[in-house]
């Protein structure tokens, strides 16, 4: 190797340089830049890699953003289960170990209840528990709705009685002086002077309530109660208790609390200390309070081993109640039991969809396969002008395809009036083809026919015709030839096909949603429904989720069969 | 070989007139004239015209007007034509002419033998049977194919509110036919805002899908990226996801999303709800880039990014006037997929979307489901008119990308 630039004055590498450097040392093979060339390799690759993804990164935090995690959440969704345990938060403690075949819950869970009830009643979220509970067991959505009007009273006659022996009760301040801080009341004071000066138009919320030292202590049931009072209170009126009375239920508490302990006076000093001392007098002459007979009085369904069992079954964060309810299982209190026959939907739902997206595939196949056929063993000129009338179809509308089979196929539709008039059918037995599994089946066929001519099509393509030749010459009959030589190899094109139309077969909503009627419809048309109508959307989700592993299984098979990245779009 | 001596064909190739050609003719000619007598009222004389027409055609083609076609056949619509006319007017007339070009083009093939063209000269009289019988069932099935697409257009000239053809059509009364399907589509003012909503919300979808997809694509074509597989694998997931699924999904994270745009953004509800559906809308979309895309990159040769570079180009400069140019084809038919996959797409804009989103394909479904009303046919009318230039868009595309990179070198 002759150095021509030997004589050169380049300071620094150069080429050169490192080749001479290399020939030199007896270590690693040198870069340009005298670094090993084994490490420069290294990060040139690192760089490039890096490069790489930093042109993906964008598109896929995109798809990440908009699509993956709706998915995953729409997956948690349906095993998500926080409104019981977050409505009722008393009462599921409550329950713990409560075992609903030896019949109704102890008084001190339908105290914990009735605490619950006043808080949600006033959120208003009792309604809404009632409807999720509703889905587990009919009659629920009502039972809350009428324990949420009932709940308010509960308690009255013990607001009364502290009343009737000192108005003071009645005041809000009353409660304030007895229970809070010092400083939260020259912060609320200072806020009511605040909102004065405002007037309207003022949004700030009060201070959070704070309590006293040690009356939390002493009275611990009623400052729990008056802490839910005061937190409502502030998020929904933004008020401050200083001005409003108690819920009875505070009063209920304050009885409880000092007939619990009726030494509680002495933890408070002064005036609160007399008022309280009096309290606890009037409460030592007061019954204490069934509040499992009050709810029976509101109604006697509360009693019912239906109402606690599914209470008890549903209080846990996370339940496999939706899945259940999918696969027309009921979660009971006894484990997880069949529904009635009667209500048994989604397995047929689930093996209606199989058995017609199964339906429409091979019926795909059928017209497919002669059609790729000709298509794959025509001139290229005349094939590419056949391809126009398979790609027409792939390129318009979804609706206008089915809004055309709906046309066609109506009563009063095209292929009726051309029976009628040709005389094959009487005016009055017109055939019925929609809203039906026949009307389903045509229109699908039709619309994923494309799905299946195209990569059969390029399977086709490249099975050289002299195979089938070959055979013939070597005395096989047309059958055999086609039977044992160009249908195997034509196998994978099929394979392919299948799973594209099964896999957007199960999946279809609108075409069933037109041309279905109740019988033709799909597992689809259930989610769609639970989601815009009945709101069970937790029930959508789990049906979507068990369509989605479904639909996965089929992918990766496909993925074996055919690959990702050979999945070819219009020829 | 026996088979062969069976077969009524002559020494030339050209069928036995008079055992084989005019009883099938004449055959079919029964067959079509009983249709269309029955339609008239009076199916036995019109098997028998049938007959005689098919019968006369078959035996002027075999023997005096052998060589004439184009006047034999003319001959035989217009009799047939007036056949039609005289029992059953204009409507008569078109319907008579279209038996008499079946008979006419049925007879010829017949005759000359033309029918034993696509099959070798050995083939036995089964196999020419089977042969012609598979192109038969090919035809009814590419019928199958376009007639519902077609079926669409003349009805959306329907002068009556009805989804079938009423005498007057069938009569060719220029009575029967109007536009009000169409007056009422651009008057309506609900058509009117699901088409300004199609057409704000499709262009955006793309907008986004074609310029993130085409940068992944690129991405995704070099030589060493690290989990190809399962990047892949996400980016194609929107396709194979059934959309009913990736709609639920959807609903609930966009509804959370649109309200937070909305309390701490301060977006109003109609902006917000644009922003969710174009969202939707581009991921689904994205697939289509990524493939169309990918596949284009497969061809492009890479030293001429390398020349590029080498000639003092830098990464952005090389990327627009050498990669691009080459690679467009692609990118315009990765958009226009996206295009029509967002310009057609229900179930994801029925859950995501609010009334204010009512695309094009939302209106139809509800005219479908609730008020059936013939506007549809015309919407879908235009619909198809716009597929079919969009086809023709990407088939061009398609050709002038092989075109480009069968000449480009390597």
């Amino acid at each position: 190797m002759t150095d021509a630039t030997a004589q050169d004055k380049i300071a620094g590498p150069t080429p050169d340089t490192a080749i001479r450097d290399a020939e030199r040392a007896d270590g690693p093979m040198l870069a340009a830049d005298g670094r090993p060339l084994k490490k420069s390799l290294a990060s040139a690759l690192r760089r490039q890699k890096i490069r790489a993804l930093l042109l993906i990164a964008p598109l896929l935090i995109f798809i990440m953003f908009t699509f993956i995690i709706p998915i995953g959440q729409m997956l948690f969704r349906s095993v998500e289960n926080q409104i019981v345990s977050e409505t009722l938060p008393r009462t599921v403690a409550a329950l713990d170990g409560y075992d609903s075949e030896s019949g109704p819950p102890s008084g001190e869970v339908f105290a914990a209840l009735t605490r619950d009830m006043v808080v949600a009643a006033e959120l208003k979220n009792h309604t809404r528990l009632g409807s999720r509970l509703n889905y587990e067991t009919t009659g629920l959505s009502s039972l809350f709705r009428q324990a949420g009007r009932g709940v308010d009273d509960i308690g009255e006659d013990y607001t009364d009685a502290f009343v009737d022996a000192n108005e003071a009760w009645e005041e809000g301040e009353t409660w304030v002086r007895l229970l809070a801080n010092e400083g939260w009341i020259v912060a609320s004071d200072e806020w009511a002077a605040r909102e004065e000066a405002a007037g309207r138009g003022f949004d700030e919320l009060p201070p959070r309530f704070v309590f006293a030292d040690g009356v939390e202590e002493a009275l611990p049931r009623t400052t729990e109660m008056y802490a839910d009072f005061a937190a409502v209170l502030r998020t929904e009126d933004g008020d401050s208790p200083v001005d409003e009375e108690p819920w009875n239920i505070v009063y209920l508490s304050l009885y409880e609390d000092l007939a619990a302990n009726p030494d509680a006076p002495a933890a408070f000093e002064g005036a609160e200390a007399e008022l309280l001392a009096e309290a606890a007098e009037i409460a030592a002459g007061l019954e204490p309070f069934d509040y499992t007979a009050a709810f029976e009085e509101i109604d006697e369904d509360w009693l019912g081993e239906d109402v606690w069992g599914t209470i008890d079954a549903f209080s846990s964060d996370y339940t496999a109640g939706y899945f259940a309810a999918s696969a027309d299982r009921k979660l009971t209190p006894d484990g997880i039991q069949p529904v009635d026959e009667d209500q048994r939907v989604y397995g047929t739902l689930f093996l209606r969809t199989m058995l017609m997206s199964l339906g429409i595939t091979v019926s795909c196949i059928a017209l497919g396969y002669p059609v790729a056929w000709l298509l794959a063993n025509l001139p290229l000129r005349t094939a590419n002008v056949l391809m126009i009338l398979v790609l027409l179809p792939f390129w318009t509308s979804l609706l206008v395809r089915t809004s055309a089979w709906k046309v066609l196929l109506q009563q009063q539709g095209v292929i009726n009036d051309i029976l009628v008039w040709l005389g094959l059918v009487s005016d009055s037995n017109r055939l019925i083809m929609i809203n039906n599994q026949f009307g389903t089946i045509v229109a699908m066929t039709h619309i994923l026919l494309p799905f299946m001519i195209l990569p059969l099509y390029s399977v086709m393509k490249t099975i050289p015709p002299s195979y089938l030749r070959a055979a013939k010459s070597l005395g096989a009959t047309n059958w055999t030839a086609f039977w044992r030589v160009y249908f195997p190899q034509s196998v994978p094109g099929i394979g392919a096909g299948s799973i594209l139309v099964f896999i957007l077969a199960i999946g279809y909503y609108i075409t069933p949603e037109i041309v279905g009627g109740t019988k033709g419809v799909f597992i689809s048309n259930r989610i769609a429904y639970h989601i815009s109508t009945s709101l069970n959307w937790g029930l959508a989700a789990a049906l979507g989720t068990i369509l989605l592993a479904l639909v996965l299984v089929l992918y990766w098979l496909y993925d074996r069969i055919v690959g990702i990245d050979n999945v070819k779009l219009g020829g | 070989m026996t088979a062969a001596t069976t077969e009524p064909v002559t020494s030339r190739g050209e069928s036995n007139l008079l055992g084989f050609s005019l009883p099938l003719v004449a055959l079919l000619g029964a067959f079509l004239g009983f249709i269309a007598g029955n339609a008239a009222g009076w199916p036995l004389i019109g098997a028998i015209a049938g007959v005689v027409v098919g019968a006369g055609v078959t035996y002027l083609a075999g023997t005096s007007l052998r060589e004439k076609r184009a006047t034999g056949r003319w001959a035989v619509i217009g009799v047939c034509a007036l056949l039609g006319l005289l029992v059953g007017g204009l409507g008569g007339l078109v319907g008579g002419a279209i038996v008499g070009a079946i008979l006419g083009w049925v007879a010829y093939w017949l005759v000359r033998g033309d029918y034993r063209k696509g099959v070798p000269p050995y083939a036995t009289a089964g196999q020419v049977l089977w042969h012609n019988a598979f192109l038969f069932i090919c035809g009814l099935i590419f019928f199958f194919l376009i007639a519902p697409i077609m079926v669409v257009i003349p009805l959306s000239f329907n002068a009556e509110a009805f989804f079938t053809f009423t005498p007057e059509m069938l009569a060719l009364d220029p009575e029967g036919y109007s536009l009000r399907h169409y007056r009422d589509f651009f008057s309506n003012s609900d058509w009117q805002l699901a088409m300004r909503n199609s057409l704000i919300i499709a262009p955006f979808a793309t907008i986004i899908a074609v310029s993130l997809g085409t940068l992944a694509a690129i991405g995704l074509s070099q030589s060493h990226v690290p989990g190809r597989q399962a990047i892949m694998a996400i980016l194609i997931s929107p396709m194979i996801v059934p959309l009913i699924i990736s709609a639920t999904g959807m609903f609930f994270f966009y509804s959370a999303m649109g309200n937070w745009l909305e309390d701490n953004l301060g977006f109003s509800r109609e902006l917000t709800g644009y922003i969710k559906v174009i969202l939707a809308h581009a991921a689904l979309g994205i697939p289509f880039v990524i493939i169309t895309v990918t596949a284009t990159l497969v061809g492009f040769d890479r030293s001429l990014t390398r020349a590029s570079a080498n000639l003092g180009a830098g990464p952005v400069k090389t990327f627009f006037s050498v990669q691009m140019p080459l690679i467009l084809p692609g990118v315009i038919s990765g958009g226009l997929f996206a295009f029509i996959t967002s310009f057609d797409e229900v179930v994801v804009v029925l859950f995501v979307g609010a009334a204010a989103q009512k695309t094009l394909p939302w209106q139809m479904f509800i005219g479908l489901r609730e008020q059936i009303s013939p506007t549809i046919l015309a919407v879908a009318t235009i619909l198809v008119t716009f597929s079919i230039i969009l086809l023709t868009t990407v088939e061009l595309l398609r050709r002038r990308s092989e075109r480009l990179r069968g000449m480009s070198p390597g």
